[in-house]
């Protein structure tokens, strides 16, 4: 899928990579958004992230795209084309934006200085002076003109970008949508002047197009949530999250549900254990400095046993780290962060995609075992904007084993066989029990018998261990003696990596675990049965996943750990380096 | 899910069997009894109330009430009873805190839940110590108390919780004496049927690492004046009264924040429209 | 103070008064069961089991009369508690048999002063008798707890020594 390898220019590419950087309010984003959404009507698929300056408004920004006529599961490796529209500061963007010889390089003569990066990666460059053209036409803004050059150079029809133009931008009058399209009428002559092309292979236009979202990771968690049966969500801002709470903050209205903001984690956390003991399914999202906050009372969901969905977007850590990038650093605290033994359900989404399937599995296991269940994403799964099929209906729901009917002498911590005890709902009555953080017995009562505290662990235990999974705790794909063992948004380039390596006849297995607590111990072995060497692959400092796997399980003979701390993410090459470095 | 009310309960109806662990001749035993007189008052079904606590003796109330009860976690069990009011309009919550699990850890959930002005009972017993842990000072505690944490005194000056929930926004504002379970099972009542978020700060006395607190018992005395719904008026009587003034002392007319929840006006399946290309 | 003016009422604040005087001598018993005062906690039992005695006579008084049902604010106490009703405050998870029966003296007391009062100021014949008989009954209870307090002698100032420091519970 590599486009740097079959970059003969007028070829068309299986996908393409293009960044659109400016500064100052140039528009760089809003450019990308449009070219987004322009190739999802062509019928590809695509992704879009961003880097910003730290500034919060007028700051340097980065559209950074990804498309192709197949799925795409991350970014590239390399990019296709950068289009500067000024380059004013551009050099941050410098190890995110990584250019070949074959890159192609377009820039306004007057929007500063080229960085380094350029000449040194040898890429062949071209001018453009957006601004200036921007000037001559009334209305006219430079992004426009960039996005008419990229969809020049890329080959896309103009009319679908057109009709983006016109949904966008129909609210600001004819006026904006005429400025608009004349501003891209120039950028496209410009590009066809240039002999610089980087064609993409495009769906024909009277192909068969599968219904196509764009979505990002944050909206499809925040989806996945609603379809699973939440109705309540209680949760405090945070990067990367804060978009979650935004979209589902009217959506949960218009379900009959409510989103509260509270006045930190701590409370956030409380309120959805209360909604929730209240009957009501229950969620809040947050980042790790909040999930920091929220452990203690995560202990308490699941001493009390009370069913609640915590999204964790990852982002950089320690402590305030990097908010804006990826990383999968809260990986232990999120298995091992409460204190005692308190199991729970660990989960984590393998695409931007997924982020719907998982949060809606992570309401319905956590409603089924009346147990907390958190869910790993993080800011590249978040925040990325992808092109994708429609996610397949699934039938997961929360469903509470509820006493909703008047009881005689409830027991709300009765020992049962599936080691989950129907639940009274407040207003039934007879079912009056008090929950409790306390060790208790099955009453509810408090106790500090060891026999109470160990039928009660058991139980907590074996609710989570003896569940029935299916086949949904894992992503396993291909063949061989070789795998690559990862987890969460890392899915996207391993699997890349693994197709590759296929495409070169080298057999490999890709291993992505969906289910991280408790782990599937007997599947995982399964899956990697014959496997002599697995590669395992995260973004940690210091190999959490590894480790994790280490204490909880048997690994094949050989197993080398492949991590790296964010904010770059292990690019698909990279893994397949590791792969073919290893077999010789 | 509220029952008609045919029938009539008892104050015993909302008593459980459990039997407390607090120290006999702790004020609390006290505020149980006014809490069960109160809810059989008002006549609401057991099972539709929902008594909450964090941690402390004081917080231990719920499992001694026949009602729903949550004993959760140290501090937060503003946030909880809110999640659960907004989410259950239907039921009538009530927390029972102490000073310190109310005003020290919990004390920032204090000032949003006066804010937010959820229709709910907040019952803090102000022992002036933490009973729990054996006895240090909290943010009630008088500067020179003196204690093996802090040996003559913190030096701090008092936290006045009942000041700072009339700035934060408080619907009802109420200080009682524990000894007196008619006159707090009375304002009580008033505070749950009072809509918003209604405080009522009750004196109880711990008798084990505050032996001086039975001495209360000859110090309070009822509010020479009615109750205002003027909040700077309120809060000059409080600044300058003993801290032994026992009465409804403001009475607001804030509207409760009480979301719509629970009509559906779209399809779940009409949200995935926004997504469509 | 109380101005009941029916034999119903009447009947309902008496049996109210024995009624909480029961629950208040079990939840005393309790106390002491969960304090390992065993000595303390049988006769809080005994105290509770007379009371409901008591209760019983005046139920079965009330059958025929019209009473009605109070709730707890509906009763026309005068001071804090009900009348017989030992204060929660004066406990201690020491006390010897001693220092409850004088808490038990100072209830029957109050429940006496509530229905001699009573008896003085009402003005209907029937409400008077009646009135009359409760507040004769008391009297003995009071003069029954005098006598058992005699087997009991005003214990030593170190009665509620406890060598051992408080602990910690949560
Ligand atoms: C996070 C946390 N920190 C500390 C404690 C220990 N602790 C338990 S109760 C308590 C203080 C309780 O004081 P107060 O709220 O005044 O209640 P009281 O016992 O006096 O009724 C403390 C510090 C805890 N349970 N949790
Ligand atoms: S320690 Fe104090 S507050 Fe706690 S039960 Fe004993 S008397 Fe009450």
């Amino acid at each position: 899928m590599s486009s740097s390898k079959r970059n003969d220019a007028g070829n068309p590419r299986q996908s393409v990579s293009i960044a659109i950087v400016g500064s100052g309010g140039t528009g760089a984003l809003t450019a990308g958004a449009m070219l987004l959404e322009a190739a999802g009507r062509v019928g590809l698929y695509g992704l879009m992230t961003r880097s910003v300056g730290p500034q919060i408004r007028g700051g340097e920004a980065a559209a950074l795209l990804r498309f192709s006529a197949q799925p795409l599961a991350c970014m590239g490796d390399s990019y296709d084309l950068l289009i500067a529209i000024d380059w004013r500061n551009a050099d941050r963007f410098a190890a995110e934006i990584a250019l070949t010889k074959d890159s192609v390089v377009i820039g306004d003569p007057r929007g500063g200085d080229m960085p380094e990066m350029v000449p040194e990666s040898g890429a062949r460059t071209a001018e453009i002076a957006m601004k200036a053209l921007a000037k001559d036409i009334p209305g006219g803004r430079q992004n426009m003109i960039a996005l008419g050059v990229a969809v020049g150079l890329l080959g896309l029809p103009e009319a679908d970008l057109f009709a983006v133009i016109e949904k966008q931008l129909g609210k600001k009058g004819d006026e904006a949508v005429t400025a608009s399209k004349a501003a891209i009428e120039v950028g496209l002559a410009e590009a066809a002047k240039l002999d610089h092309a980087v064609p993409l292979s495009v769906p024909s236009a009277n192909a068969e197009k599968p219904e196509r979202w764009m979505i990002t990771g944050n909206e499809a968690a925040g989806m996945g949530a609603i379809r699973g049966g939440i109705r309540f969500a209680a949760a405090y801002p945070i990067t990367p999250a804060t978009e979650i709470l935004e979209w589902l903050a009217p959506a949960l209205t218009k379900v009959g549900g409510v989103l509260v903001q509270a006045e930190d984690e701590l409370a956030s956390i409380n309120m959805v254990i209360g909604a929730s003991f209240g009957g009501k399914p229950s969620l809040t999202a947050t980042s790790g400095p909040g999930l920091a906050l929220m452990i203690e009372s995560l202990g308490l969901a699941t001493a009390a046993e009370i069913p609640i969905v915590v999204v964790d977007v990852m982002r950089g850590g320690p402590s305030t780290g990097i908010p804006t990038k990826s990383e999968q650093s809260d990986l232990n605290i999120a298995i091992h962060g409460c204190h005692g033994d308190a199991p729970h359900l660990v989960l984590a989404p393998l695409s931007v995609g997924d982020c719907l399937f998982t949060t809606q599995w992570a309401a319905h296991l956590a409603e089924a075992m009346q147990a907390p269940a958190v869910v790993l994403s993080d800011q590249f799964l978040g925040q990325t904007r992808a092109l994708i099929e429609r996610p397949a209906d699934v039938a997961f729901i929360a469903q509470r084993a509820a006493v909703t009917e008047a009881v005689n002498d409830y027991r709300r911590y009765a020992l049962t066989a599936e080691a989950v005890s129907p639940m009274a709902i407040p207003g039934v009555a007879g079912g009056q029990y008090t929950a409790d953080g306390l060790t208790h017995d099955e009453a509810g009562t408090p106790s500090s018998a060891a026999g109470h505290h160990e039928a009660q662990l058991d139980k907590r235990r074996d609710k989570i261990e003896t569940f029935t999974y299916g086949d949904h705790w894992a992503d396993i794909e291909g063949e061989g003696e070789v795998a690559v063992l990862t987890w969460g948004s890392l899915t996207g380039p391993a699997r890349e990596a693994v197709a590759r390596l296929a495409e070169d006849g080298i057999k490999a297995r890709l291993v992505a675990l969906r289910l991280i607590a408790p782990l599937q111990v007997e599947q995982l072995a399964t899956a990697l049965a014959g496997c002599k060497r697995v590669l395992v692959v995260e973004q940690t400092h210091s190999g959490q996943f590894y480790r994790y796997l280490r204490s909880m399980c048997d690994l094949p003979d050989e197993v080398r750990a492949f991590h790296r701390a964010g904010p770059l993410q292990i690019r698909p090459s990279e893994i397949d380096a590791q792969i073919r470095e290893w077999r010789s | 899910m509220s029952k008609a009310q045919a029938v009539a309960y008892k104050q015993g109806d909302y008593k459980s069997k459990v039997k407390p662990i607090w120290c006999p001749g702790c004020g609390d035993y006290h505020v149980l009894i006014s809490i069960t007189r109160a809810l059989a008052e008002i006549g609401v079904a057991p099972e539709d109330v929902a008594v909450i606590s964090g941690i402390g003796c004081s917080s231990r109330i719920p499992a001694y009430t026949n009602c729903y009860g949550f004993h959760g976690v140290h501090g937060r069990s503003l946030a909880l009873a809110a999640g659960l009011k907004v989410a259950r309009p239907d039921l009538t919550v009530l927390i029972t805190s102490g000073d310190g699990d109310g005003f020290s850890i919990g004390g920032n959930h204090f000032l949003h839940a006066c804010r937010r002005n959820v229709d709910m009972t907040y019952i803090v017993m102000d022992n002036r110590v933490y009973g729990m842990t054996k006895g240090q000072p909290s943010p009630t505690t008088e500067p020179d108390w003196d204690s093996a944490l802090s040996p003559g005194g913190t030096g701090l000056r008092p936290f006045h919780p009942l000041v700072i929930a009339l700035a934060s926004g408080a619907n009802f504002v109420a200080r009682t004496f524990s000894g007196d379970p008619n006159g707090t099972a009375r304002v009580l009542v008033e505070a749950i049927r009072h809509p918003g978020f209604s405080f009522v700060e009750i004196l109880s006395p711990c008798v084990t690492f505050r032996p001086d607190e039975k001495e209360w018992k000859n110090m309070v005395h009822t509010a020479p004046v009615e109750p205002t719904d003027d909040a700077a008026r309120a809060a000059r009587r409080i600044m300058t009264d003993d801290g032994f003034n026992l009465g409804v002392l403001y009475r607001g007319h804030r509207a409760p924040y009480q979301p719509e929840i629970g009509t559906a006006s779209v399809d779940v399946a009409d949200l995935e429209e926004a997504f469509l290309l | 103070m109380t101005n009941l003016t029916n034999i119903g009422d009447l009947l309902a604040h008496a049996y109210q008064i024995e009624i909480e005087a029961v629950e208040r001598y079990q939840m005393l018993a309790d106390q002491m069961e969960v304090h390992n005062n065993s000595e303390l906690e049988k006769l809080f039992r005994k105290l509770a089991y007379h009371e409901g005695q008591h209760a019983e006579e005046i139920r079965t008084q009330m059958t025929d009369a019209n009473v009605p049902e109070l709730k707890p604010g509906e009763f026309r106490w005068a001071g804090p508690d009900s009348p017989e009703a030992v204060d929660l405050g004066d406990i201690h998870y020491m006390m010897t048999p001693w220092h409850a029966l004088q808490l038990a003296l100072k209830a029957e007391q109050q429940a006496f002063a509530f229905f001699d009062e009573f008896r003085r100021s009402a003005s209907d014949p029937d409400i008077k008798r009646l009135a009359d008989e409760f507040a004769e009954e008391e009297e003995e209870h009071v003069a029954m707890v005098l006598k058992e307090l005699e087997k009991y002698p005003e214990p030593d100032d170190d009665w509620d020594d406890d060598p051992d420091p408080p602990v910690s519970p949560e």
